[in-house]
């Protein structure tokens, strides 16, 4: 590492995991993630989803933008950031949330650790301390980023438990999802939250970085026996489309990076309706959304069961009549589902569930492209979303 | 919605009182809510000392709209002049001093190619300043054109500017943003010619007349349609005082020492105010007077607005920079060179326009100016009802003093007040022997007794950024703030700082048609 002067040299760091994910990574296929070298695959994408889906993966996930929320006014802050009421998620409790600019468009979607009274930690895909300084304006908070100053895992799939059990996390089964508990770890704190982005049970976890190469050897130590393997972005790209769970900058355009105003999307237009809570204090966005619900949305994002095996990369959608209406945002064959399934953004009305829609495919066999028109049903629930994922105490297998 | 009930409108300034006037004279019940114990805001006149009164802080009329004193009958209600078409003086420390009298130079230092020049400058500057004149009216337009209706008004500006004619409009355009420094040096060479200039576009801004921006300053004041200063009979006060009998006589109910602590929303949507007092009074509509930071973010508070628009506000400039001196004195003072019949006219310290400039230099740095510059009134001597018999009062505008002093005011406001009168000493020798009671208002006090947030005269800069649409901030420009039922009616809105009334007028015709929103 270099001195901190230095820091411009070094324009793409490493996480505090980086000793031990380099050796695993057989394949050395690397990426840039928020200025982090992370790992693509470490030995083979599909083995490492099958990991994930039937024993468990570790996923390194310190680069996830990590911002520190306290003070007198954090809720006060929290509830005018985002859409839903923050005043729900007691200490020990994690929240799925999103908010919005003035206009009511998705800025980003994030998770809120509400770790103890007047504390919070909330975790983002993109960089938002600009945007949470802007929203502090009024309130008597103090806001920080602290990417650097926590290491994470992602501990995901059906033995996770039992591998947490073996690391003597005690009573670890009795931790309900979206809870957040701490366990003495070798002279310091372990976090854990039963929280994920692959629709499977799982946990996340977060210690100081000094001791983050300890916890990944322990780890391993205690799955060897329940299968556990580290996974790359791809395999848990894979595992987020299943769940139908949306990602920024591939499903919706940050509203504050967009120029064109009909390229971002408001809650509603991502079947996010869930997390807009109109009767708790008002929070940006809400006018604009008030409004949206009075004159209707402009899009909506719909799961797709695309007929055939051909994943619908970058299709356009098109009603019954050769109209596009919208397109394709993330696709894949879904081995759990054994379908080609595929998000997708249409213009209203189209794309309620049961309604038939059509996507134009693109394909390529040993260099010669080919188009198929394949009939896509919408979905109106999630790909993937087994009963382990919510039930406490969680499985042991 | 239920546009029928009760308005609240906070603070009782002369805007303040415009909008009462009128939304009373549409049949609306209205409630004006001043926190001060007489109305008037900045527009009052004060009893200085026993037997002395004074402008306390604005103290010469050249925007008041007349349509507002037609409509209103303002006349009816008292408001008379003690003097109209004031003449205005450069003063000389050692010599005989400019005076200028509409598009004239009367008398003094000037060279013969500048009293040809002078006349044609004014009359191209008045018609420039009849486009701004002619927007004073006016709704502005919304940034975001969501149909026609959007961008007729913005059309409007255009032919405004057009109509000009080619030349015109091309010499419009050319010297809009420019500096008036620099347009002063290509047309005149006349020192005190081009510091009462420079003065007459700096004065109650940040801005220097080096600064970009200065002309357009300069083309707002002349905009009134009036265009030469005004002094009404009984002080700034009495244009007060016969807006507040207009709004009564039109059934509007005006209470005072009634502050209001904080605006009440329920469900998004204002719904009254809550007194310093305790007291609750509820409303459908509520419209404020107030500066917009003040409304918004004191009485209101940023956890009902939505974060880029709070952003926007933060960054609006309001930081005052212009100090007031109200001096009761046992006699007429005597200005160097100067025929003691013109000690009532408007006078100035501003010798040159590169003095104006440098009494600027020390406010970028958070500290005020040793060599002011000042624009002085003696208003007893065309209404002597003002002063006792024989004894007279002295109002001067100060610049520069900023808001934001580095060492702070409150242990540096006697040695300010005492630096400034000796300045007026080196153009009236002998007044200090003639002060009989003497106030300094620095613009920390105008926040405090006037409750003008960041002592700004104008409730924020009168820059191009900061006017029409981008009035206090986009978004909110056009008087219906983003809380439903809140409306601002004051100088930080278009068309912005002095007695002008066209804001009240301008808010009331919004409350009264329903804002679209």
């Amino acid at each position: 590492m270099r001195a901190p002067a230095e820091h411009f040299l070094q324009t793409v760091r490493y996480t505090p995991f980086h000793s031990r994910t380099a050796a695993a990574n057989s394949l050395n296929l690397w990426h840039r993630w928020r200025d982090y070298t992370v790992a693509d695959a470490y030995f083979d994408v599909a083995l490492e989803y099958t990991a994930l889906r039937n024993a468990s993966a570790v996923f390194d996930l310190s680069p996830m933008t990590k911002h520190r929320i306290t003070g007198p006014d954090a809720l006060p802050f929290l509830n005018r950031l985002v859409t839903r009421d923050v005043a729900k998620i007691k200490p020990g409790r994690v929240g799925y949330c999103l908010w919005c600019d003035d206009q009511g468009q998705v800025i980003d979607d994030g998770t809120i650790f509400h770790l103890k009274e007047n504390d919070y930690r909330l975790c983002s895909q993109e960089r938002q301390l600009d945007w949470l300084l802007t929203s502090a304006l009024g309130f008597d908070v103090s806001i920080r980023e602290e990417t650097e100053e926590v290491a994470s895992l992602a501990l995901q799939g059906p033995t996770s438990c039992a591998v947490l059990k073996s690391l003597g996390l005690a009573a670890i089964e009795a931790l309900t999802p979206f809870a957040m508990r701490y366990f003495p770890f070798e002279g310091t704190e372990l976090g854990v939250s039963r929280t994920g982005f692959t629709g499977d049970l799982g946990y996340e976890l977060w210690i100081e970085p000094t001791h983050a190469e300890r916890l990944w050897d322990r780890l391993f130590e205690a799955g060897e026996v329940h299968g556990l393997k580290p996974m790359g972005t791809h395999a848990l790209e894979m595992s987020r489309i299943e769940a139908g769970f949306i990602q920024a900058g591939v499903d919706f355009l940050p509203a504050d990076r967009a120029i064109r105003t009909d390229r971002t999307r408001s809650p509603f237009e991502l079947d996010l309706a869930w997390l807009v809570d109109f009767k708790k204090p008002n929070f940006t966005g809400r006018r604009a959304l008030l409004e949206e619900q009075r004159r209707g949305s402009r899009f909506r994002l719909v799961r797709l069961d695309v007929e055939g095996n051909k994943p619908a990369k970058d299709a356009y959608i098109y009603d019954g009549k050769r109209n596009v209406i919208g397109a394709v945002t993330c696709s894949m064959w879904s081995p759990m589902a054994k379908a080609s399934i595929a998000l997708a953004s249409v213009k209203m009305p189209f794309g309620a569930p049961g309604d038939e829609l059509w996507a134009e495919i693109y394909y390529q066999k040993e260099l010669k492209w080919s188009r198929v028109n394949a009939r896509c049903r919408v979905l109106a629930g999630p790909f993937f979303d087994p009963p382990r994922r919510r039930q406490t105490p969680a499985p042991e297998r | 919605m239920t546009e029928s009930g009760r308005i609240v409108v906070i603070g009782a300034g002369h805007n303040g009182l415009t909008c009462a006037a009128y939304l009373a004279r549409a049949g609306r019940d209205v409630l004006v809510l001043e926190a001060a114990h007489q109305v008037g805001g900045a527009a009052v006149t004060r009893e200085l000392t026993r037997g002395f009164k004074v402008p306390a802080v604005a103290h010469v009329l050249r925007l008041l709209d007349p349509s507002i004193q037609k409509e209103l009958d303002l006349a009816r209600h008292g408001l008379q002049f003690a003097r109209t078409a004031l003449k205005t003086v450069v003063l000389a420390a050692g010599g005989e001093p400019l005076v200028l009298e509409g598009n004239r130079i009367v008398s003094g230092p000037a060279s013969a190619a500048d009293r040809a020049a002078y006349p044609d400058f004014i009359d191209r500057m008045r018609r420039y300043a009849s486009v701004l004149a002619r927007q004073h009216g006016r709704v502005p337009p919304r940034l975001a054109w969501e149909s026609w209706r959007d961008a007729l008004p913005a059309g409007l500006i255009a032919f405004d500017i057009r109509r000009l004619g080619r030349e015109d409009m091309r010499e419009f355009l050319r010297v809009l943003t420019m500096p008036i420094h620099d347009l002063l040096e290509e047309s005149f060479e006349t020192p005190a010619l081009k510091g009462a200039i420079a003065l007459d576009a700096v004065l109650g801004t940040k801005l220097g007349p080096r600064s970009g921006n200065s002309v357009f300053t300069y083309l707002h004041r002349l905009s009134g349609q009036s265009h030469d200063p005004a002094l009404p009979r009984g002080g700034m006060g009495a244009v007060s005082e016969a807006l507040a009998g207009a709004a009564r006589a039109a059934g509007a109910e005006i209470r005072v020492s009634a502050p209001v602590a904080t605006l009440i929303v329920v469900e998004g949507r204002v719904t009254g105010v809550k007194l310093e007092g305790g007291e609750e009074i509820s409303a459908t509509t509520v419209v404020s007077n107030a500066d917009p930071k003040t409304t918004l973010r004191t009485l209101l508070g940023e956890r009902h607005l939505e974060a880029e628009f709070a952003r926007r506000l933060e960054h609006s400039r309001s930081i005052g920079t212009a100090a007031k001196l109200n001096l009761a004195l046992s006699g007429l003072p005597e200005f160097a060179g100067l025929a003691p019949s013109l000690a009532g006219e408007r006078l100035l310290i501003a010798p040159d326009a590169g003095y104006v400039d440098e009494a600027f230099n020390p406010a970028k740095y958070r500290d005020y100016s040793r060599a002011p510059v000042l624009e002085i009134t003696v208003p007893s001597v065309a209404d002597p009802e003002l002063a006792p018999a024989g004894k007279h009062v002295l109002s001067a505008i100060i610049q520069y003093a900023p808001y934001d002093l580095a060492v702070g005011w409150d242990n540096e406001r006697d040695a300010y007040r005492e630096l400034v009168i000796g300045v007026l000493e080196r153009y009236a020798p002998g007044l200090r022997r003639l002060i009989v009671a003497a106030e300094v208002l620095t613009p920390l006090d105008l926040e405090r007794q006037f409750r003008m947030g960041g002592g700004h005269w104008h409730h924020g800069e009168m820059t191009i950024d900061q006017f029409m649409m981008l009035r206090p901030v986009p978004g909110a420009a056009q008087y219906a703030m983003p809380v439903a039922g809140l409306y601002l009616c004051g100088a930080g809105c278009h068309p912005g700082g002095g007695v002008m009334g066209a804001a009240g007028r301008n808010a009331a015709r919004v409350v009264l048609e329903g804002a679209p929103r």
